[in-house]
């Protein structure tokens, strides 16, 4: 899995965690200002979890980590996540 | 009648995502030379819409555990499932899949997950579907939707293989379909006297067989990652709004 994927493959992994599907949800990038769909992100998938990129600026977003009796989600790189209702 | 309190209401009503459900293979299905179909019947599952995709987890002898995602070809609202695989030579799951996977043998699935690459037979306008290789699967689920439901939404579709052998679902998109357009692109072999060289999709062939940006179509592009990435350029260098171009990228170069 070198390649990266794109946000539609978060669904299953923040499906564990959240009742709702946030790959629909809009992200705002710290770095550029974009606002995106989750699912329009670019996902670099890694056996210790995965690294969330904005696909306008390659910042990263978003680092979700899989620890033995956690799930950690790092929110380093958006301003906000909107959630459609 | 007594009123269920909140707490017996949550429990009737389990997410139907975030938990692992027992599949059993029903039947499986040449596509190709390198894929298949495979029929899975996932009691609990309860439907899916065009688009969506599963995880499947296959556990091993010794408990290792691997995970994949695999779009849906099929739509319904039951616990019928079919996938299509390609099987990638040095992968780890496909070769599995395509290869081993006999009817009756259980998997775990996951889903149906994601909302947004996603078609509905209540979206209206103009539909084009660009898949390469693999991709097609949950474009083909989306066809199946339209036609299912009756909708007349023009749709075409570009689908780019190989060669005419590594086409899956060829039957069902031979038939002709009313209100269905399909352009199949070939990049190493071609069917004898085919106008098109053999060769990778290019602007031209968009421009050529694709709706134009002046309809303003939804687009949804589906496969490898590298064919996903150069198709969503050419659109948007034939003038079509990125925000109505929809990707999902399996992997891969
Ligand atoms: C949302 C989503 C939906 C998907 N739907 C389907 C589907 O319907 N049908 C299907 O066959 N696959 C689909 N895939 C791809 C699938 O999840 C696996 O990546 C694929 O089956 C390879 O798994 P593997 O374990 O055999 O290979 P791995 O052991 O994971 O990888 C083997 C090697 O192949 C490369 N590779 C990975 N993917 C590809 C690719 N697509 N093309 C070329 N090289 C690649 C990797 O970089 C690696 O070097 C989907 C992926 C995503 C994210
Ligand atoms: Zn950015």
């Amino acid at each position: 899995m070198s390649e990266h994927v794109d946000g539609n493959s978060l669904a299953g992994p923040l499906s564990e965690l959240f009742a709702v599907d946030l790959t629909t949800a809009s992200a705002r990038c710290l770095g550029c200002g974009d606002v995106s769909e989750l699912a329009r992100a670019m996902v670099y998938p890694d056996p210790a979890g995965h690294v969330v990129r904005c696909s306008q600026c390659d910042d990263v977003l978003m680092v979700v980590v899989q620890e033995p009796d956690s799930v950690c989600i790092e929110l380093r790189g958006m301003t906000w996540l909107k959630v459609p209702r | 009648m007594s009123t269920l309190s909140e707490r017996e209401t949550r429990d009737a009503v389990p997410h139907r995502v975030g938990l692992w459900h027992a599949g059993v293979v029903v039947s499986t299905k040449t596509e190709s030379p390198t894929g298949r179909s495979i029929v899975l019947d996932v009691p609990g599952w309860g439907g899916n819409i065009a688009g969506q995709h599963a995880d499947l987890r296959l556990t091993a002898a010794d408990g290792y555990q691997a995970v994949r995602s695999y779009s849906i070809a099929s739509v319904s609202d039951g616990d019928r499932v079919e996938l299509a695989v390609d099987r990638l030579p040095t992968g780890e799951v496909s070769p599995y899949l395509v290869d081993e996977l006999r009817p009756g043998d259980q998997l775990e699935l996951r889903g149906p997950l994601g909302g947004w690459f996603v078609w509905t037979p209540s979206l209206p306008g103009a539909v084009q579907l660009i898949g390469g290789g693999s991709g097609i699967v949950p474009l083909m689920a989306m066809i199946r939707s339209r036609t299912a439901s009756g909708s007349d939404a023009p749709f075409r579709l570009l689908y780019s293989v190989r060669s005419p052998d590594d086409a899956f679902f060829r039957s069902e998109l031979d038939t002709p379909t009313p209100g269905l357009d399909v352009t199949w692109l070939y990049t190493r072999v071609t069917p004898e006297g085919w106008g098109r060289s053999p060769g990778r999709i290019t602007v031209d062939d968009l421009a050529e067989s694709a709706f134009p940006a002046s309809l303003s179509p939804a687009v949804f592009v589906c496969g490898p990652t590298g064919f996903v990435e150069t198709v969503a350029r050419a659109l948007v260098a034939l003038g079509h709004d990125p925000h109505k171009v929809k990707t999902e990228r399996f992997g891969g170069a």
